[in-house]
């Protein structure tokens, strides 16, 4: 019992928990912000620019707006990092998976539906105009993105007869699997806030969305949260593609090339478009999304 | 340990410094200068520098025009805003000497007057390799807390 104890606060905490999973999220992130600046015919950050950014905001003094509560103030993204940190111990990378039982699936999708509400919460509570635009745009995008997240899971899960994401990741790669893989990244465009459905943090309208009022240490925690929560949806994505392959190295090797792989989608997606309206974008997720979604549920149970 | 921490943060103060821009009766040019620091030919990505929407999240407080008195309230507020660590550089003569404005009843003139400066970057408007010279320079000053601002925290 102390053994299964200790796996999970080591899979909480550094595989594939909170510490790879930041180095992980820094280095999407920073692969993110080089891989678009060499788009647009810029240099681009240094490899080490996220995990500074961090250390800096952490480094900062903190002002709380005047009429905002400090617990909430405060207690907002802790909440947000500690689902997402758990979302992310429940993962099925390759050598990892010490806490795993029928159902973890639910229980993930719950989890990672905590940082979207955390920050329509945040967006209220700090009485600001911009974060209050930002929490209304940011509440519509959950409603429509979800349909394709949701559908890409539930089919599979369907398919595989289980709610357990360990067999997930040991299930053989079907048409299935890649189009829910598909779907999945329909999906990560909205639920990473990057160019056609980067809405509620639109920062050439709304200042900086959600979070314009927060600074110093509690802005550095929902940064963080941001990489943990990229690192979390972008591995998901690579955890369908492992099954086939037996060695550990092998897994590993194909995980971290999906996962190169989703996040160049994702950002030649955020380059090559411009910013669409709410409208749109709700419009967007509700035809294409079904249509994602019929062909996701038809590709797992019939074909 | 808690040395190793404080080192971290010192360095991490130089190597990402956010930045935030108030126009404060400017004619616009010194403003048209900054955009091109951000865009392809200067790109001050490089030096972890970023526009900021918000002065909550910004470190460098770039300040350009002559101090007009209806901004004076503003350039207050936002210099308030920004929470410390925080330097401030005043680009182009307006904010220094009130240039062509001098003397008009309308300005102040004078940016030292109501917050503390820490750069000037000379210019009618100052080329881009010298404002991103001064985002460089007020980032290394960061680090070592040189800083007005963080000059008078330490003497409090």
């Amino acid at each position: 019992m102390t053994n299964w104890w200790l796996k999970a606060i080591f899979s909480l905490l550094i595989w594939p928990g909170l510490l790879t999973g930041a180095l992980f999220g820094w280095f999407l992130l920073w692969m993110s912000r080089k891989f678009i600046a060499r788009l647009q015919g810029r240099q681009g950050p240094p490899f080490y620019q996220p995990f500074f950014d961090f250390w800096k905001l952490v480094g900062k003094k903190t002002i709380i707006p005047r009429g905002v509560n400090p617990f909430i103030f405060y207690a907002l993204p802790v909440i947000s990092l500690l689902s997402v940190v758990l979302a992310l111990a429940l993962l099925p990378v390759p050598g990892g998976n010490a806490i795993s039982f029928n159902g973890d699936l639910v229980f993930m999708i719950y989890l990672l539906e905590m940082p979207a509400l955390i920050d329509i919460l945040a967006g209220y509570v700090t009485r600001s105009v911009y974060a209050q635009v930002g929490a209304v745009r940011e509440a519509l995008l959950t409603i429509a993105y979800n349909l394709p997240f949701l559908s890409a899971l539930i089919a599979l899960a369907l398919r595989l007869k289980t709610f357990q994401l360990a067999s997930f990741a040991s299930a053989p790669i079907s048409v299935a699997t890649v189009l829910s893989a598909l779907a999945l990244f329909l999906a990560l465009l909205a639920q990473m806030k990057v160019n056609p459905f980067s809405i509620p943090n639109a920062e050439q309208e709304i200042v900086a969305g959600i979070h314009v009022e927060y600074n110093g240490l509690p802005l550095a925690l929902f940064e963080l949260t941001h990489a943990l929560e990229l690192s979390t949806l972008v591995g998901l994505i690579a955890c369908l593609f492992i099954g086939p392959f037996t060695s550990i190295w092998v897994k590993l090797l194909v995980f971290l090339l999906v996962a190169a792989l989703v996040v160049i989608l994702l950002n030649v997606a955020a380059a090559g478009t411009a910013r669409l309206k709410i409208q749109r974008a709700f419009r967007f997720y509700w035809t294409w999304g079904v249509v994602a979604a019929v062909i996701v549920f038809i590709a797992a149970l019939v074909l | 340990m808690n040395g190793i921490f404080s080192k971290l943060i010192n360095i991490s103060r130089r190597r990402s410094p956010w930045v935030y821009r108030i126009n404060a009766g400017s004619c616009n040019g010194c403003d048209i200068e900054v955009a091109p620091c951000f865009s392809p030919r200067y790109d001050g990505e490089q030096i972890g520098s970023l526009l900021q929407g918000s002065p909550k999240h910004a470190d460098i407080l770039l300040i350009s025009g002559p101090i007009t008195l209806r901004a004076r309230a503003m350039v207050e507020d936002v210099y308030n805003q920004i929470p410390s660590p925080k330097a401030v550089i005043a680009l182009g003569s307006c904010p220094a000497s009130g240039n062509v404005f001098s003397g008009s009843p309308t300005i102040i003139g004078s940016a030292e007057a109501i917050i503390p400066v820490d750069l000037y970057v000379p210019g009618c408007p100052p080329r881009p390799q010298a404002i991103l010279e001064a985002i460089q320079t007020a980032a290394k000053m960061l680090e070592k807390g040189e800083t007005r601002s963080q000059k008078e925290a330490k003497n409090d």
